[in-house]
């Protein structure tokens, strides 16, 4: 594939303005999935999780999940959209095997949401207000893996292998308007939209929205127009390219400033843009040409037969609003400020999808700075290593009972730590664990004096070095009281007591 | 007034992968006009104050419980399938991209 033109970026923005739209698609994290009661589950063995509705078998028959209907108004409402009094679900008719029926349960012309917008924030502190056109509910495809041909992609596969377990697993699709006016910032736009995004669904709790994982996928529409001097009218919109597989923020960020790059050198030479899909590589950095927009695009959707329109209550609307967290961006400048945390800092704990936990771990009486070390620190690695989620690992009021056990002396950082394997592995609260394992920091002075000046009278040249004033010989005698001590002791206590016992000993 | 046309029909066998000969799309061209105009009696009758119905009985907001239920074992799902490759349906390579 030979590499495409690109035009210097800033080049490209002085001769066309970019207009962006994005479509991004949210897996809801339900138990189920959006038309039967398969369980909606990741990283299972290859059609474990399929129902006969699943695989669109005859006499089978959709049944919609509440719970993911609830999960859409409130992320509509979350949009700022309107929700839909009544919606109904339609047919998209396709011929690909990634969906069994032959169509995919979509919502076409009445969409649960509508007309909304979202405020973005970009890094230099400005908010930009994205339109949100629609969100509706479908359903996601199977998954196909391509054997044979080089590179895994459908060019030059013999065959294709069909897993089922995804089909059918509850969507959202968050639809942009046009977005104007973002210039140079339109590549940073691009991630900031798809971060805040992710923001929201967190915090709704309705999505785990693992990028990786393709639980939040992005298409990124771009087109340019040649800007009009002084006088004339603006020039109509572009074509504009689509591209898919964008699934990482910083992809998002690549793929747009690439598309403006090529286009701008296909314009800029008097050439015209083709209407396509177009696949970002995450190796290379590049878009290449998918299918062009043809006859093929002809989904034919009509009124879904099998499903009846869903009205909700105003008064469910209501609930649901009034159940709505603050605005991610409003709450994390809020928490950012009463913690006095780094942006670095933060975007860790809001990368890790910790900030519920640490702001509980906060509520119950730990400071901002031990509630973070905890949960980023101690926490994210044994729930690595156990692959399990940090936040069912312990319990934030544990963690904040742990980090106070630290700071009253009771226990030293190294301690802790054993205290809270006892917690994870259920022997009840850190207190419990303590008074079980007789983990306390030794307190006692005189026992620890007792130590010191056996320690200091048994290694005789060191005390001479410590009275003579080279205080860093002390660790010798530091180590061996600790291990006296099974390391049951407060080191920096122990340190003091050592250098005030060899002017007495 | 002729409803369909032997281009309308041969895109929608295209759509729906199905390959017709010339003399099939001619056939079905007749067969599927009839039919359309039988079906377009309906709009002699249906006026602007009748409203479009997709559902005979005017039920709404049928849901069910987020519960999980049985599933069918592997060997269930794959009974019916031409040919599977392991736990996977095995298909044949088709041009074109997902969609």
């Amino acid at each position: 594939m030979a590499r495409a033109e690109l035009m210097d970026f800033d080049k490209a923005l002085e001769l066309f303005e970019p207009v962006m739209g994005f479509e991004v698609h949210v897996e809801l994290n339900t138990k189920t999935k959006m038309f039967s009661d398969a369980p909606n589950v990741f990283g299972s063995e290859p059609n474990t999780n399929i129902t006969p509705t699943c695989l669109g078998l005859p006499g089978s028959l959709p049944v919609v999940n509440a719970q993911a209907v609830r999960y859409s108004i409130s992320l509509g409402l979350a949009l700022g959209c309107e929700i839909a009094p009544s919606s109904r679900f339609a047919r998209k008719n396709y011929f690909y095997p990634d969906t069994p029926k032959n169509y995919q349960i979509s919502q076409f012309d009445e969409p649960i949401a509508f007309e909304g917008s979202v405020d973005v924030e970009l890094s230099d502190g400005s908010i930009v207000s994205v339109p949100i056109e629609r969100a509706h509910m479908e359903e996601d495809a199977g998954k196909l893996t391509h054997v044979g041909g080089s590179t895994g992609r459908i060019q030059g596969a013999e065959y294709s292998l069909v897993d089922y377990n995804r089909a059918g697993v509850p969507l959202v699709e968050i639809v942009t308007k046009p977005i104007y006016g973002a210039e140079h910032s339109s590549p940073e736009l691009a991630k900031a939209y798809v971060s805040t995004i992710r923001d929201i669904v967190v915090s709704l709790g309705i999505s785990d929205a693992k990028m990786e994982r393709g639980n939040l996928r992005c298409d990124a529409n771009v087109s340019l127009r040649p800007r009009a001097a002084a006088g004339e009218p603006v020039a109509p919109l572009g074509t504009r390219t689509e591209t898919k597989n964008v699934n990482s923020l910083r992809s998002v960020e690549r793929a747009v400033r690439y598309e403006i790059q090529r286009q701008a050198a296909i314009l800029a030479k008097g050439g015209s843009i083709t209407q396509e899909t177009r696949h970002w590589h995450e190796d290379t950095g590049e878009t290449s040409a998918g299918r062009p927009k043809s006859d093929a695009d002809d989904y034919r959707y009509f009124p879904e037969p099998d499903l009846l329109p869903v009205v909700p209550s105003a008064e469910l609307i209501e609930e649901l609003r009034s159940a709505l967290p603050e605005p991610p961006a409003a709450r994390r400048r809020r928490l950012k400020a009463e913690w006095g945390f780094t942006d670095l800092e933060f975007q860790d704990i809001n990368n890790a999808g910790l900030l519920t936990e640490i702001t509980e771990t906060v509520a119950a009486g730990a400071t901002p700075a031990a509630a973070r070390k905890w949960w980023t620190g101690e926490i994210a690695r044994i729930a690595n290593t156990s692959d399990a989620d940090a936040a069912s690992l312990v319990s934030p009021a544990d963690v904040a009972a742990l980090a106070n056990l630290v700071d009253a002396g009771t226990l030293t950082d190294r301690l802790a730590r054993q205290v809270l394997e006892g917690v994870i592995a259920g022997e009840g609260t850190p207190q419990e664990v303590v008074d079980a394992r007789g983990l306390a920091v030794v307190s006692d002075d005189g026992a620890l004096i007792a130590a010191i000046d056996e320690a200091l009278l048994g290694q005789p040249d060191v005390l001479a070095k410590i009275r003579d004033g080279k205080v860093q010989a002390a660790g010798a005698v530091i180590g061996a009281v600790m291990k006296a001590m099974k390391g049951q002791a407060d080191a920096a206590r122990v340190r003091e007591l050592v250098l005030e016992r060899a002017q007495q000993v | 007034m002729s409803g369909i046309s032997a281009e309308q029909v041969a895109h929608i066998a295209n759509l729906a992968r199905i390959d017709l000969s010339p003399e099939e799309i001619a056939t079905l061209t007749a067969e599927l006009d009839q039919i359309v105009d039988s079906v377009a009696k309906v709009t002699e009758v249906a006026t602007p104050d009748v409203p479009a119905t997709s559902h005979p009985i005017p039920l709404e907001n049928v849901f069910r419980d987020d519960v999980v239920g049985e599933t069918l074992t592997v060997e269930q799902a794959l009974a019916g399938a031409p040919d599977h490759d392991g736990s996977r349906f095995r298909v044949s390579a088709i041009l074109g991209e997902e969609q």
